[in-house]
């Protein structure tokens, strides 16, 4: 049986980041992955590098973000080259735009609540700046104002995910896809994973990212994480001439052009990810308020995905204390935090010990709170 | 859930047409969406606007005829866009949206060419046998000069025998067929029963050859040309072309069942397609949603009239219009004859398997909207894809406007060569709704 | 390439020139009959391309149509006086008018 330093048990943007992380630190990684038509997050990423939003209620999470967000350009200039093509890493500033005085208001004592929160950099911005700040930028009528945060930016997802795979399989890593986990046992120090089509290996250490399958599998290495899934509905138009310099949460124009409008928050614990028109239909009249000349746009294609998604809404890393060597990693920012996940989270995995900020993330948390929806899966 | 029409149907090719007037004759209450200017789908295109040529165009003729004295409400250029549960569906007409809720939903979206990517054949200049067809059918635009057809497949015979009746003139065929496979033989006793079938290819092939058309046999064909066609390069011999009409045979439009949630998919090995998995009357896995015709598998287009109007007997009866004795009466005949038009089938899908995709260079493109090449798509199988959703992912092919429409046949068969395993183990491109570009304006007015 | 059967009978307009075409048929097969092959420039890379399947599939044939870029060629009827133009590249969106 092949034998690993490193397994880990999920091939989307969490579970790869890690693994290239430690495969680049010089562990001979495996990482475990399901089939073509998996639940996968890492498909209906919206692409932000996104600090602005993060952390609210949990500053361990906001810092935990802001150490991505300075680690992010190292990563997008590797991961790049992985990739063969530019994974359009923009720290341009993003913004959360705001539609009537009242979600301005509101926007404001968010801003404010950050600040207290140790996140300095997000400040409110008015109609009049906006437009100095994107020149010619057609925003509609009712745009009075947004937030703003000068390091936020935004990234193609899926050429990052291609690229952590490629930078995975540099660093000597390597992907095997095909089925489920369905047990894990110690064996001698080590740890016996077998899958659902028989095949098996050995690894000293386990990373658990599965996303939304993360309740099931964490509880073989005695880590109790409930997760339950959130859909995302995403929409992508025709590539467009530059309309939209900045991204904004739930409208960017990505390197190709196209405009992507995210996204929605269904928290109805059925797993499938068809469209909605309902839904679709919501997110594009908001898109065309945002921007008005938007409704000539043609749309083609949208599509859902699971966000994996805890009690808190908080990400959750820790390491097993009755199975050692086991980890857990599990959010639904893989974007953003794909820097600190092949950086600080791959040491703590090779055995330098769990980064202060992520240790707050514990999911021991979770005891102490009301758990709704947890999938059988 | 109260119903505004008990029959939507989405297609007016002869499925449609059939299962329309059929339904309606049944006291069903009918609505026939399309997104053509009228009726006749791709075989019958434009047959309300010119004369009836052979007995093709004389079916199609007579389809039309009994859809237009009927009273199915039909809406033109109207593009079904989403099919919701519980009968919802969504379509555009006019720019803007409509939705209607229907008693049960009947998809008879025929069937699309088989991209056949070879170099080149991006280049202004190089387009498909169907759509020269549509030209000549819709137009009367016949081939005049440098005009080269390539590849294999009866639609290809047809149109050269169609297009020298027409007048045109062809500058030669590139056959790129093998003869006829060995495993083809021994479904010719069975195919013979099927009326005039074999005959009537053999015959276009003679037709096309009187006409002085040069057909050569070959293994590779390119094209060449900067920024438009203007050579071919057959088996390293080159010809002055200013047109290319390529052909690998047709494959079911399933587009639209692919996206319904539930309805199950099977791999066909000797179509080497993808096809919904139907009962015998039409229904799919997914309740409520029923398809005929080449969308359900290719069988030609007296197949699809009868196969409507099975699905149209088992309509009225699921809608309580009739006893599950009474349509089966009915349906004795429109039975018979189905099984007669497919008799031919088996040799026909044996004697035309598809061009073997590992004949197309890394460099070729597959995905003509994102401009991925066949390289790019093998390289992501090496860095664990699976299938068609990952490579996606991976590389953008079927990310562009027309959705995977045109390289999912291949990018699926590509993968499945690479890999080295048997094509039923791959998943095609999972479709999402809506499965056709519409504004966001559109899509915004039927917010709440 | 392609000849008429019947003449034409209307003119549209394609890139600022009059070109011949026929009451009924697509813009696609107005332009090919008048030897216009190449009816766009990509996106992605720029090249020239024209239809491949002429049934509203492939999104190939996009122009811009009275000043409406990104518009199937193949699914637009003809009709006198009509101003067709190449599709160069990404669209431009129209400015909103005026409610």
């Amino acid at each position: 049986m092949e034998r690993y330093d490193v397994a880990v048990i999920g091939g989307g943007m969490v579970g790869t980041a890690i693994g290239y992380g430690c495969a680049e630190r010089g562990a001979r990684v495996i990482v475990l992955d399901e089939g073509d038509v998996a639940l996968r997050a890492a498909r209906g990423n919206f692409g932000l590098v996104w600090g602005q939003s993060k952390g609210d209620g949990m500053p361990a999470y906001g810092a935990w973000t802001r150490l991505s967000i300075t680690l992010w350009p190292s990563l997008a200039e590797r991961v790049s080259g992985f990739a063969g093509r530019d994974v359009c890493y923009s720290p341009v500033g993003g913004l959360t735009f705001c539609l009537s005085e009242q979600e301005l208001a509101e926007r404001r004592d968010f801003v404010h609540r950050r600040h207290n929160q140790g996140h300095g950099t997000v400040r409110i911005v008015d109609r009049r700046e906006l437009l100095e700040m994107m020149p010619g930028c057609r925003l509609g009528p009712e745009v009075v104002g947004a937030s703003y945060d000068p390091t936020d930016g935004h990234v193609d997802p899926l050429t990052l995910l291609r690229g952590l795979h490629a930078g995975l399989r540099a660093a000597g890593g390597v992907h095997l896809p095909g089925a489920p986990v369905v047990a894990i046992e110690p064996v001698g120090g080590e740890y016996r994973i077998a899958r659902a089509d028989g095949a098996a290996v050995m690894a000293r250490r386990i990373v658990v990212a599965a996303g939304v399958a993360t309740t099931r599998i964490a509880a073989m290495v005695g880590l109790d994480v409930p997760v339950r899934p959130v859909r995302g509905q995403n929409i992508v138009t025709e590539r467009l001439a530059p309309i939209l310099p900045k991204p904004a949460s739930a409208i960017r124009q990505t390197g190709d052009g196209t405009i992507q409008i995210g996204v929605t928050s269904e928290d109805d614990g059925i797993l499938e990810t068809p469209t909605t028109t309902a839904a679709l239909a919501k997110m594009a009249a908001r898109a065309i308020r945002v921007l008005p000349p938007l409704a000539s746009a043609r749309m083609v294609r949208g599509w859902a995905a699971l966000r994996p998604m805890t009690p808190d809404g908080f990400p959750a890393y820790a390491e097993s204390a009755t199975h050692p060597g086991c980890f857990v990693a599990v959010c639904h920012s893989g974007v953003t935090l794909a820097a600190v996940h092949a950086g600080p989270m791959a040491e703590a995995v090779m055995g330098g010990g769990m980064h202060a900020l992520a240790a707050e993330l514990h999911p021991d948390r979770f005891a102490r709170m009301p758990i709704q929806h947890v999938p059988a899966i | 859930m109260s119903t505004d029409v008990d029959l939507l149907i989405v297609g007016a090719g002869p499925a449609g047409m059939a299962a329309a007037v059929t339904a309606r004759s049944r006291g069903l209450t009918v609505l026939l969406l399309d997104e053509n200017a009228g009726p006749g789908g791709q075989v019958h295109r434009g047959i309300e606007h010119r004369a009836a040529k052979d007995e093709q165009d004389a079916d199609g003729a007579k389809l039309a005829a009994a859809l237009r004295s009927s009273a199915v409400e039909t809406r033109f250029r109207a593009t079904l866009w989403a099919v919701e549960p519980g009968g919802k569906v969504f379509w555009s007409e006019e720019g803007a949206a409509r939705s209607a809720v229907a008693g049960r939903i009947l998809l008879c979206t025929g069937a699309t060419e088989r991209p056949l990517p070879i170099p080149g054949w991006t280049l202004p200049g190089v387009m498909t046998v169907g759509a020269a067809q549509i030209a000549l059918k819709t137009a009367g635009l016949k081939p005049q000069g440098d005009v080269w057809i390539a590849g294999q497949g009866p639609l290809l015979w047809l149109y050269a025998k169609q297009a020298v009746e027409a007048g045109g003139r062809l500058a030669g065929i590139v056959d790129l067929s093998h003869g006829i496979p060995p495993a083809a033989l021994r479904h010719l006793p069975r195919a013979l029963m099927a009326p005039g079938y074999l005959l009537k290819g053999l015959a276009w092939q003679r037709r096309v050859k009187r006409a002085g058309v040069r057909v050569i046999h070959a293994e590779e064909i390119r094209a060449e040309g900067e920024g438009r066609l203007a050579r071919i390069v057959v088996d390293g011999t080159e010809h002055a072309a200013d047109l290319l009409l390529l052909h690998d045979g047709v494959v079911p439009n399933t587009q639209i069942t692919r996206a319904i949630p539930g309805c199950a998919h099977d791999w066909d090995a000797v179509q080497a397609c993808w096809k919904p998995r139907l009962d015998a009357w039409g229904n799919t896995t997914a309740e409520g949603v029923m398809v005929a015709g080449d969308g359900g598998g290719i069988g030609g287009a007296r197949a699809a009239a009868h196969a409507g109007r099975l699905a149209a007997l088992e309509a009225a009866r699921a809608l309580g219009r009739m006893t599950e004795d009474q349509r089966n009466a009915e349906a004795g005949t429109e039975r018979l004859a189905l099984n007669r038009q497919l008799a031919a089938r088996p040799f026909l899908d044996a004697l035309f398997p598809p061009r073997p995709v590992t004949a197309i260079p890394d460099e070729t493109i597959i995905c003509r909207c994102e401009e991925v090449t066949a390289g790019k798509v093998r390289e992501a199988v090496t860095l664990g894809c699976l299938g068609s959703n990952q490579t996606k992912a991976f590389t953008r092919t079927g990310m562009g406007p027309c959705q995977g429409r045109v390289c999912g046949p291949v990018v699926h068969a590509v993968i499945a060569a690479a890999r080295g395993v048997d094509p039923a183990q791959v998943d095609p491109f999972r479709t999402r709704f809506p499965t056709k570009p519409l504004t966001l304006g559109e899509l915004a007015a039927l917010a709440e | 390439m392609f000849q008429r059967s019947d003449p034409p009978d209307i003119t549209i307009t394609w890139d600022g020139r009059e070109l011949p075409a026929r009451s009924g048929e697509s813009l696609a097969t107005a332009l090919l009959a008048a030897g216009v092959l190449s009816f766009r420039e990509t996106p992605v890379s720029g090249a020239a391309r024209g239809p491949l399947c002429l049934m509203g599939a492939c999104f190939d044939c996009l122009v811009e149509v009275e000043g409406q870029q990104n518009v199937q060629a193949c699914m637009t009827p003809v009709h006198p006086g009509l101003r067709a133009a190449p599709q160069h590249g990404v669209r431009d969106l129209p400015e909103v008018e005026a409610a």
